[in-house]
């Protein structure tokens, strides 16, 4: 597998080692730094992504500012939040870290800005 | 005319430009401004919502308007002048400016240059500066570039275009979507338009490989079951006022297609992903050495170009892969032009304005050439000038701290367990060893001033794989 955890895309080798407990373990090789031990592990058993998107901004000098889920969301779900963020609106001003929406689908994660957008 | 000598004028308010402004202020440059013909600071990175900027620079994972934030709050808490919606004309040397009534009576050694600039509160600008700097990134390839034959329909847009629709203006290119070229651009639009409930049918790639990041293509293609098709292309783009769909089909070694392998694919979109060249039609009335093959200019070590005192950095002297890059060079280039101006700035104060300026003596110029599988390189030159030379001179007296000149490259095409040579002549003055390289993926030799110390003919740069080394 590819790791994605930064722009030099390690080709990583994983193999399922024994199983202890109801956690599989896995040893992975190829990698050039920790992270993407990290990544593998997290990959096979709990895959997540941070989930970048744009949200509505009603009365400002724009009509969308750019957002992005502050702690990742399982990787199968960025769709499922993506229905919700397409539907939601906020008011302007908007400032760079607002939350712009609480614990999307249930996964913790908040929906913040990461950009200005001032009131017309 | 303005009064107000400028020490550096940026040309362009993306993160070349803001990256290039800090870093001349910090160097003593505070008679600064930049020039951006968007409505606000931040350039493209304003419409690359994704994240991933930011890791070798900040050492954070940011998202494009993130990253681009934190240097427009560098440069207001500078206190760093800026125009926005402002458009450069041209450029010219203030020796050769020739508009009617003014008299030269500065600069007249060739320091000083003026910048022509307009913006509807302004109106016209003649802007006196001792540098320029030239950061005005790049555009996309287009499809007159590339020469699909068909019909000229709606819904033929490059990626960067509906990046900017989707992003920024809250418009969908359309719904059932081909692209064309696997660039990153492309691969990230793949992903987003997904996520905003298009239908991606596929992305094609003329190359047997992808031009973008492997992470790409994992996390954006292959995490939504979208197809690659490598060593395909578009051969046809049917509909009338719509696209209706392309016609796709296998490529041969060549990139001929081969008949037979045509497929119809239904869509009402097709984005191109093939590539940016740098924009550098600014500069073109200034005679600045171009380089053919990265289509920015030609720089030295201190990323000035041709004409002393106009510097350039970031995609607008190569197109670089990530944006920590051109913040890097971006520094370099503003460190660079502020100690040019400081310099002139000393040399217009001190010295009658036709005696010549310091620095006379002519530099010698150590060409840096692409060898084997180098398709370039970037500097395209080192220029051994006063400066360099005491640091040659340091070196020789034994100084504890050897600086580096880093030298930017790309392969022409995938290669394994490479070795990076540069020579001067029949000399290897550096080595490294690489386990992939490939066209997509900047490479970077990092040459300490030491090796150059007794180099005088030109540098050539070569990648050689195993079965060269054979000797």
């Amino acid at each position: 597998m590819t790791c994605i955890i930064c722009p030099m895309g390690c080709q990583l080798e994983v193999t399922r080692i024994q199983e202890t407990g109801e956690i599989p373990a896995y040893s992975v090789t190829g990698n050039t730094c920790p992270r993407g031990e990290a990544y593998a592990q997290k990959e096979l058993t709990n895959p997540t992504r941070t989930l970048t998107c744009t949200v509505a901004v009603r009365g400002g000098i724009r009509c969308l500012v750019a957002a992005k889920s502050k702690i990742e969301v399982p990787r199968d779900l960025q769709l499922a939040c993506m229905q919700v963020i397409r539907r939601i609106s906020v008011k302007a001003p908007v400032k760079t870290g607002d939350v712009l929406y609480e614990d999307i689908l249930n996964t913790g994660a908040d929906i913040v800005a990461c950009d200005d957008v001032e009131s017309k | 005319m303005s009064e107000k000598i400028y020490d550096a004028v940026i040309v362009g308010g993306g993160p070349a430009g803001l990256a290039a402004a800090v870093s001349a202020y910090d160097n003593g440059a505070k008679k600064l401004l930049i020039l951006e013909r968007d409505s606000r600071l931040g350039g493209i990175l304003l419409q690359c919502i994704h994240n991933g900027f930011g890791l070798h620079y900040f050492g954070e994972e940011l998202t494009g308007p993130e990253y681009a934030g934190r240097f427009v709050k560098q440069v207001k808490k500078r206190g760093i002048d800026y125009k926005v919606n402002t458009m450069v004309v041209s450029i010219d040397k203030a020796a050769d400016f020739g508009e009617a009534g003014l008299t030269v009576t500065f600069g007249a050694d060739g320091t000083e240059h003026v910048v022509t600039a307009m913006n509807s509160t302004d109106g016209l600008m003649f802007l006196r500066t001792y540098s320029v700097i030239l950061a005005t990134g790049c555009r996309e390839r287009t499809r007159g570039a590339l020469v699909i034959p068909g019909t000229r329909p709606a819904g033929i847009f490059t990626a960067g275009s509906a990046q900017r629709f989707v992003n920024i203006d809250g418009y969908l290119p359309g719904r059932k979507i081909v692209i064309l070229g696997s660039g990153d651009i492309g691969l990230i639009m793949a992903r987003r338009l997904t996520l905003e409930g298009c239908d991606v049918k596929l992305v094609c790639e003329v190359m047997p490989y992808s031009a973008g990041l492997s992470r790409n293509i994992t996390q954006c293609l292959e995490n939504f079951h979208i197809p690659l098709k490598l060593s395909t292309t578009v051969t046809e783009i049917h509909g009338r006022d719509r696209v209706q769909g392309v016609t796709i089909a296998k490529v041969d070694a060549n990139r001929i297609p081969v008949a037979g392998t045509e497929e119809f694919i239904a869509c009402d979109t097709l984005l191109l992903s093939v590539g940016l060249i740098p924009e550098n039609e600014v500069c073109a009335g200034t005679g600045i050495h171009m380089d053919p093959v990265t289509k920015g200019p030609s720089v030295n070590q201190r990323m000035e170009t041709s004409i002393p005192g106009i510097f350039a950095c970031g995609n607008a002297v190569h197109v670089h892969d990530l944006v920590d890059f051109v913040t890097n060079s971006s520094l370099l280039a503003g460190r660079c032009a502020a100690e040019y101006a400081v310099a002139a700035e000393g040399v217009f104060r001190s010295v009658p304005c036709h005696e010549p300026a310091v620095n006379s003596q002519a530099p010698v110029i150590i060409p840096v050439c692409p060898g084997n599988r180098v398709r370039y390189t970037v500097p395209q030159q080192i220029e051994v000038d006063d400066a360099f030379k005491a640091v040659i001179q340091e070196i020789r007296e034994g100084a504890s701290e050897i600086p580096k000149i880093q030298i930017m490259f790309r392969s022409t095409d995938v290669y394994r367990n490479v070795t990076i040579f540069i020579y001067s002549g029949n000399d290897r003055i550096y080595m490294k060893k690489v386990r992939i390289v490939r066209p997509g993926e900047m490479q970077t030799a990092d040459i300490p001033a030491s090796a150059l110390v007794n180099v005088t003919g030109l540098l050539t740069v070569s990648i050689e794989t195993p079965e060269d080394m054979i000797d």
